[in-house]
């Protein structure tokens, strides 16, 4: 073997190494963003947000108007200069462009040029990505959405619902690793919020992440692994719902309740009492088993179950319940 | 190389928008007209001529007045179609969020806005170019008047332009899409009325007035650049038939054709310009 192959093996070699060193790392996650702050005039948008989105994750974005959602968002993707704070996307950095290569966008304010048909409008954000995106994958693209029979028709005509279902095309057809959805069914019908659902969560099934910011905490609570909650432009709470929902309850009427069942249920967990219903907290860390493990004991010990009903708190309560301490939180500073 | 796709990418976009808005439509509609009119005045002037009414030497100074006064309207519309043109292209897209999708791509704001700047001086400079052309075709089939200098006589009118939208994509990236249209095109006039003043300023031998129009073609070069075009467009006669000095203060001749130094201070006031309107628009929150 000459010198020069033998160079040449030993740098495909060091290239091969390299390569299954790189393939071993985890992946950076697809947002990255640490003590973000943005402030308009003297009002203070922004204050020290951080938090990520894990590849193939869905993060919903929640809180009230005017908590600094899309602030946020918009430093993310470079169209708002924040004042502090750093922003990874895709493992590079915000300040490159070239980390938005791989990201959709649909934006609050979402308007293309009405002068373009859907079509023009797909080929020239594929052309801007700079990624090969054939025709066909453009047009499954708007049929995805439910535009394929307008594909050729100019955008002027559309009404605001069929320029949000364009709007999530754009984000959709250069095959994103990240897609960033503001607000995506502010103006579509109920079936149009369905299409959305399955939309994401056939992003989650192809690995790609979700950044999701709604008003609507059904439709979060529905699709999320995780969820960050905004208030007064900080994050006021961040988590799995698991996590931010807490305990679950049961709700149980029960009668001839003998002491040893008394003392069974005390042992599950927290008991509230009123009549014949019993309200009895669970653990968030149980796996499923406490429930039926309860029932069967009751029952051996002589008790007669008449209805057992899970209950939950739901995001919006508990939404509602982190606004709440906030405000209180804030009126107990103010002299 | 990527930054080269997307400039170009931006400015067939921005082309692309001159037409559907049928801004084309609207600019070739009128200049159809405005060269039918001049065809119709120049073939009376040629007809005047035949009649031996007017000298050789009369013939070619109206020839020139006559070109230069169409031109300066080519330039009009040209100012006015590009000035307002650039707010809504910008400001308009900004405002509206139509940029907010298109500069989440992988994309500087740098080179959007060259994009959106070179788009739109080709589509003014290729106005005032194919509308001068044929103006000047007109005139050679009615008078048998042809410019001493048309190639440079138009470049300088397509300079011009360049200057005017320069202007109004500054303008256009600190105030609204309408205010920056109004504002790019009022001083146009401005500058070309200070530029008027001077010449009458000149035509008296008076300095401080002369200076009023030396001051704003430094400050703002279309007139500069307009004078320039004029006298590649005049006929070198004119200057004797006129009455030598004279020349300076009528306003659609031009006394002394332009200088190196001048057309250095014009490209270095664009660069200057879309520079300044560069930094206003990286800086800006969308």
């Amino acid at each position: 073997m000459s010198v020069a192959a033998q160079s040449t093996d030993v740098g495909d070699d060091a290239r091969r190494e390299v390569a299954d060193l790189v393939s071993g790392l985890p992946s950076a996650p697809a947002v990255w963003c640490s003590g973000l702050r943005k402030r308009y005039g003297k009002q203070l948008a922004v204050e020290d947000v951080s938090f990520e989105v894990g590849r193939g994750e869905i993060v919903g974005l929640l809180g009230p108007n005017g908590a600094g959602k899309t602030s946020v968002i918009k430093m993310l993707l470079g169209l708002v200069h924040a004042d502090e704070g750093d922003v990874m996307l895709l493992g590079q950095p915000g300040s490159d462009p070239a980390s938005r290569i791989r990201v959709g966008y649909l934006p609050e304010l979402f308007r293309y040029q009405p002068w373009l048909s859907p079509l023009e409008v797909l080929t020239l954000h594929v052309r801007l990505s700079g990624l090969a995106v054939s025709a066909k994958e453009q047009r499954d693209c708007l049929e995805l959405v439910g535009l394929a029979g307008r594909a050729g028709d100019r955008l002027g005509g559309f009404s605001k619902g069929m320029q949000q279902r364009l709007g999530l095309a754009v984000a959709l057809v250069a095959g994103p690793e990240l897609v960033v959805l503001d607000e995506p069914t502010s103006a579509l019908d109920p079936l149009g919020r369905a299409d959305v659902r399955d939309i994401v969560l056939a992003l989650k099934e192809r690995n790609v992440a979700v950044l999701l910011n709604s008003h609507l905490i059904g439709e979060v609570e529905r699709v999320c692994d995780r969820v960050v909650i905004l208030d007064r432009g900080r994050v006021a709470a961040a988590g799995t719902l698991a996590e931010l929902l807490g305990q679950r309850e049961l709700h149980l009427h029960l009668s001839d309740l003998s002491p040893e069942a008394e003392a069974r249920l005390a042992a599950t967990g927290k008991v509230e009492r009123s009549g014949e219903w019993f309200t009895v907290s669970l653990s968030a860390d149980d796996e499923g088993t406490a429930v039926p493990d309860l029932v069967r004991d009751l029952a051996a010990l002589g008790a007669r179950v008449h209805a057992v009903e899970p209950a939950r708190i739901t995001l919006e309560e508990r939404l509602l319940g982190i606004l709440r301490d906030g405000a209180a939180a804030r009126a107990g500073e103010t002299p | 190389m990527t930054t080269a796709r997307n400039v170009l990418t931006i400015a067939g976009l921005t082309l692309r928008e001159a037409t559907r808005r049928r801004v084309v439509l609207a600019l070739t509609t009128l200049t159809v007209v405005l060269i039918a009119l001049s065809g119709w005045g120049f073939s009376r002037v040629a007809a005047e001529n035949d009649g031996s009414a007017l000298t050789s030497g009369e013939a070619r100074l109206t020839a020139s007045i006559l070109l230069n006064l169409v031109m300066f309207g080519f330039s009009l519309i040209a100012a006015l179609g590009t000035a307002f043109l650039a707010g809504p292209t910008l400001s308009g897209e900004t405002e509206s969020g139509i940029a907010l999708a298109v500069l989440a791509r992988p994309i500087r704001r740098s080179a959007y806005l060259l994009g959106k700047w070179l788009g739109l001086v080709v589509f003014g400079s290729g106005f005032v170019v194919l509308a001068g052309l044929a103006q000047c075709l007109v005139v050679r089939a009615t008078t048998d008047y042809w410019p001493p200098e048309p190639v440079v006589a138009l470049a300088l009118l397509a300079a011009q332009t360049a200057v005017l939208l320069t202007l109004a994509v500054l303008l256009s990236t600190v105030i609204s899409p309408m205010a920056s249209g109004v504002v790019a095109v009022g001083l146009f006039c401005t500058t070309w009325v200070a530029g008027v003043v001077g010449g009458i300023g000149e035509g008296l031998g008076n300095e401080s007035v002369a200076r009023v129009g030396t001051i704003s073609r430094v400050l703002l070069p279309t007139d500069g650049l307009w004078q320039g075009a004029m006298n590649a467009f005049q006929d070198p006669s004119v200057f004797i038939t006129f009455g030598g000095q004279d020349v300076a203060a009528f306003p659609f001749l031009s006394s002394a054709p332009l200088t190196l130094t001048y057309l250095g201070w014009a490209a270095l006031w664009v660069a200057m310009v879309w520079g300044l309107a560069a930094a206003s628009f990286l800086r800006k929150d969308l």
